[in-house]
């Protein structure tokens, strides 16, 4: 039985579904041409979704029998997925716009589209409560994706990274699913609240088993160690755009996934996946950190450090306390800010044929030719060292303050150690742009939305402390929600 | 608010601040003076604020300020006698910094002047600090001006030198985020004095002092965690080794005095043997490294770590003369060895080598040059009259006092520092001119009269008139010396009070009119 308070509860996912099809039918129609204003479009739809969220999505509780939670946690997490996908659809038109090498290239329509579906998957993601919920939101955003990912069919690098991250998607969701299996025959239910009684009730052997599938599915999907294989190959391999997308988006909503299923279905399993996570994040920090150092693709180079900070993020995880879990929705908000806005700088290393260039190298002297993207820049990379008086660094102290608060003094002392790893390269990356001698220049322009958003971003991280009233705030009503 | 009626610390920070994001935009001449302008109007400021800092009867933490604008933390200022003469000493030497800067620099100087001003907002904040996170981001933030300056505009190591400063200071700081974590979860507040007056466990105090000696040891420096600090200072560019030398060292020493000695009074006293041994091995192997060195600036650093140990047995003394000698070696290290960078910079400037080979006979015709330099290598090697004679004296009095093995093996470190000082002297100013190009070099220009005649100056008072430096930071020394006392080791030196002989009356009357003078 449907009833309306559960129709109004999934509003944000009906608005984006609604918009989706009926932009789908306007890039059917009137085919790239319209791309420009199908972007606009979609970023208004996002708005919207957003704007639903004030009312009883953003707090209404459970829908469709417990199907579908509409809480401040999946408030929390849906607002930060609307954002980033709106800062991938602002940056494409510019990297798809022709080039003399590619005189062919142009913003298809489709690509705003496929990311407000992939939207509505997070949005399911996030709003999960129960785990055939979690699958079907899972598998939508996920196919979005590997489309996006191969979305320059003529590049084979992108075609590479569209198949890898598909054939090992796919091989995940096998394993997730496979535990969510072993989680139904031994529980009995489908639904975390079942999961969570039968979990307290006694943790058999089939539950546990279940629980080491299920966490190792998601950790796929977070790209945490050591289910991280495909990270390098498909940031590298796919369009900026789409990295960007990647990068921040999905992160987040798997984030808060993998948060929701850990704390309400497994909750009461206690230390056994607390050992796990606790594992999962020390590899993510050590290995994302050591791996990055012989880097000289600078999306490689970032698809390490998303592993890297994945790590930290689930450090407040680990410590289990609704204080863990607010400190891990802040890093991920921090996180998404300091990602964003380097990608939006990748994304202007252009040479002047207007051809995108990768290479660590080629961002030598930028300091003298280009100051203020060198320093936007060089703010972003400090701040995901976790350099004070930078926005990154009161990202890392939250997560490591919860798990002191927890208890777990080692995990967060080898943790923090650790991060003096992950500076190690990020400032490669200054000293490159500050210290070294002037390379070929890129290619000018005055792209005055990538420098706004840039600009914005550099500003929250740099004045971020003064936000911190309202993202403590929230952030602690959105874990107060699954607790 | 306080006896002013105006944040003065609050802005302290925000002209250099405004200064610096102004330097960003302006023409190499327009930064320049306006880096120039800022620093002396911060160095009037700091005036104001030592006329105005009540010493007598004075609350212990004065101008405070408090604004709880960042959730967690907030907006803490407030200062005592020992961070007002750190202040103090900061202020002084920015101005000298950039006048350092003046000619030296001449590529990319907006950002560089960006950089000085940034690290001078820091170590304001650094040492007003009375929110322990606060400290902390004002402590880490250091950090990156300086990678930059050593990075952008030091020698031709520089980018090595860079790595290893940033990475060793990093590491060495993180494990005390992790103890100040705890200790804020334990006592329920972010407060400086607060966590001053609380009594942790004895068994927690051992890993919390540790978890802040790594910190502070590397940023002291400490044998055997020094190894930075030679690299730093060769390769930064004089005004940067000049505020390394000067006021970054001296961040370790002041973070002994306001979290290790008050907050762990009983793991302090645990680990005092710990940090006797250290010293003694820095100050006989930096010395005797010291020795041998070719290259004037490393020379100079391996001077400043011998000298740091100093300070960090008299910290340790638990007793008055020897905290307040260890304040004072900081004080007056910061000015003498940065007046040796200064002049080291000098002669650098005309023949860009630090290769002590290739100078000699200076005095023939650099006689003014010769003139500061031999102050200066007499101040760095403590001559009475000289600041540095007050603190090491005092210092190894304390230290006598707890332990005379360590007091005899420190004071070594003196004669050790007369023969590298001296013999660092000879080589350069003393003997025959026997290469042409130095017998070119011209005496000190104006400028640079300006830039050692103050310093000169100061160490002269600090030498002849330490009262003034030693009155405002005596009873914040004598409260943490009754705070520490608890845990006091027994010393060695079981001193005795005397028996004086029945004084005359006149003499008796005249000893009442100075009370100031007695401890």
């Amino acid at each position: 039985m449907i009833d309306s308070a559960s129709l109004l509860m999934v509003a944000p996912e009906l608005v984006l579904t609604v918009g989706a099809l009926v932009l789908l039918m306007v890039a059917a129609y009137a085919g790239d041409r319209m791309a420009k204003v199908v972007s606009w479009m979609s970023i208004a739809t996002l708005v919207a979704a957003g704007l639903t969220l004030l009312g009883l999505p953003g707090h209404g509780g459970d829908a469709f029998e417990g199907l579908y939670r509409a809480d401040a946690f999946a408030a929390y997490a849906k607002v930060l997925i609307y954002a980033a996908a709106a800062a991938s659809i602002v940056v494409a038109p510019r990297f798809f716009a022709p080039t003399a090498a590619n005189a062919s290239g142009a913003l298809r329509a489709e690509y705003p589209i496929l990311i407000l579906l992939a939207c509505i998957g997070m949005g399911m993601m996030v709003s999960a409560g129960d785990m055939m919920t979690l699958y079907v939101g899972l598998e939508l955003n996920s196919l979005a994706a590997y489309v996006l990912a191969s979305f320059m069919r003529q590049d084979t690098r992108s075609a590479e990274a569209g198949l890898k991250y598909f054939v090992l998607g796919a091989l995940a969701s096998g394993i997730l699913l496979y535990g969510i299996s072993l989680l139904y025959g031994f529980s009995g239910s489908t639904s975390f609240d079942g999961i969570a009684v039968a979990m307290g009730d006694k943790l058999s052997n089939g539950l546990l088993f279940g629980m080491v599938f299920v966490l190792a599915g998601l950790a796929f999907k977070i790209s945490a160690v050591p289910f991280h294989m495909w990270t390098p190959d498909v940031y590298e391999g796919a369009p900026t755009p789409v990295t960007t997308f990647f990068a921040s988006a999905p992160k987040v909503a798997a984030m808060g996934l993998t948060v929701r299923v850990a704390i309400e279905a497994l909750g009461p399993g206690g230390m056994a996946w607390q050992q796990i996570v606790i594992f999962v994040a020390l590899a993510s920090i050590l290995f994302g950190g050591v791996a990055a150092i012989g880097q000289t693709n600078i999306k490689r180079l970032l698809a390490y450090s998303s592993i890297n900070n994945v790590g930290f993020a689930l450090i407040g995880l680990a410590a289990g306390t609704p204080a863990g879990v607010a400190a891990t929705m802040s890093y991920m908000t921090i996180y998404v800010v300091m990602t964003i806005g380097s990608f939006f700088c990748i994304i202007q290393m252009r040479d002047r044929d207007g051809n995108p260039i990768e290479t660590i190298a080629s961002l030598a002297g930028l300091s003298q030719s280009r100051k203020g993207l060198a320093a936007a820049l060089a703010i972003f990379m400090f701040s995901l060292a976790g350099i004070p008086p930078l926005f990154g660094f009161w990202a890392k102290f939250l997560v490591f303050d919860a798990a002191v608060g927890a208890g777990l003094l080692g995990l967060a002392a080898f943790g923090i150690a650790a991060s003096v790893i992950g500076a190690f390269y990020y400032l490669k990356i200054i000293k490159t742009m500050y210290f070294d001698e002037p390379a070929a220049e890129y290619a000018t322009g005055t792209p005055i939305i990538e420098n706004t958003v840039i600009a914005l971003c550099a500003a929250v991280i740099v004045f971020g402390y003064l936000l911190n009233p309202v993202l403590d705030s929230a952030s602690a009503a959105a874990a107060a929600a699954l607790f | 608010m306080n006896q002013l009626g105006f944040p003065i610390l609050t802005l302290m920070m925000a002209i250099p601040m405004a200064g610096a994001i102004a330097c960003l935009f302006v023409n190499d001449k327009s930064a320049r003076s306006i880096a120039l302008i800022a620093t002396l109007i911060d160095l009037a400021l700091g005036i104001v604020l030592w006329a105005t800092f009540d010493k007598i009867q004075g609350a212990q933490w004065q101008f405070t300020e408090y604004a709880p604008i960042f959730g967690r933390f907030a907006w803490a200022l407030g200062i005592d006698g020992i961070a007002l003469m750190l202040i103090m000493l900061t202020v002084f030497l920015m101005p000298i910094c950039i006048g350092a800067s003046w000619v030296a620099i001449n590529k990319r100087v907006g950002e560089y002047m960006a950089a000085f001003l940034l690290m001078e907002v820091l170590m304001i904040g650094v040492f007003s600090a009375q929110d322990i996170f606060l400290f902390y981001v004002m402590f880490e933030a250091g950090l990156i001006p300086m990678y930059l300056i050593i990075g952008i505009w030091g020698g031709a190591e520089r980018i090595y030198a860079s790595y290893k400063f940033f990475l060793y200071t990093l590491l060495g700081s993180v494990l005390m985020l992790i103890a100040m974590m705890w200790m804020v979860q334990e006592a329920g507040s972010t407060s400086i004095p607060v966590l001053m007056a609380y009594d942790f466990a004895p068994q927690a105090q051992t890993w919390l002092w540790l978890a802040f000696f790594a910190s502070f040891a590397v940023k002291m420096p400490m044998w055997p965690v020094h190894t930075w600090l030679p690299d730093a200072h060769v390769q930064a560019p004089t005004a940067g080794s000049v505020i390394l030398a000067g006021v970054l060292l001296k961040m370790g020493g002041y973070g002994f005095l306001r979290f290790s000695l008050p907050m762990f009074p009983e793991a302090s006293a645990q680990f005092a043997p710990l940090i006797f041994g250290l010293s003694m091995v820095a100050v006989v192997y930096t010395s005797l490294v010291a020795l041998v060195q070719s290259d004037m600036k490393k020379l100079i650093a391996y001077s400043s770590v011998a000298h740091m140990a100093i300070v960090t047995v008299g910290l340790f003394a638990f007793n008055q003369q020897g905290i307040e000698g260890a304040i004072m070696v900081m004080l007056g290290h910061g000015l003498v060895a940065s007046a040796l960078f200064l002049c080291v910079g000098v002669i650098y400037d005309r023949l860009h080598t630090r290769e002590i080979s290739r100078y000699g006979g200076l005095s023939i015709n650099m006689p003014k040059y010769a003139v500061l330099f031999l102050f200066f290598t007499m101040a760095a090697v403590g001559l009475p009259g000289t600041s540095n004679f007050v603190g090491e004296f005092l210092a190894l009095m304390g230290v006598y006092e707890a332990s005379s093995w360590v007091a005899i093996v420190c004071t070594t470190g003196i004669i050790l520092g007369a023969a590298y000082m001296l013999y660092l002297y000879r080589r350069v100013c003393y003997g025959e001119i026997v290469h042409d190009d130095v017998r070119a070099m011209p005496d000190l220009s104006g400028r640079e009269m300006w830039l050692l005649a103050p310093i000169a100056a100061a160490v002269l008072w600090m030498g002849v008139y330490p009262e003034s430096f030693i009155a405002p930071m005596r009873a914040d020394v004598a409260s943490l010396v009754a705070r520490v006392d608890r845990a006091k080791p027994v010393g060695d030196a079981k001193l005795t009070a005397g028996k004086p002989a029945a004084a005359a009356e006149g003499h008796a009357a005249e000893t009442h009119e100075t009370p100031a003078e007695a401890h």
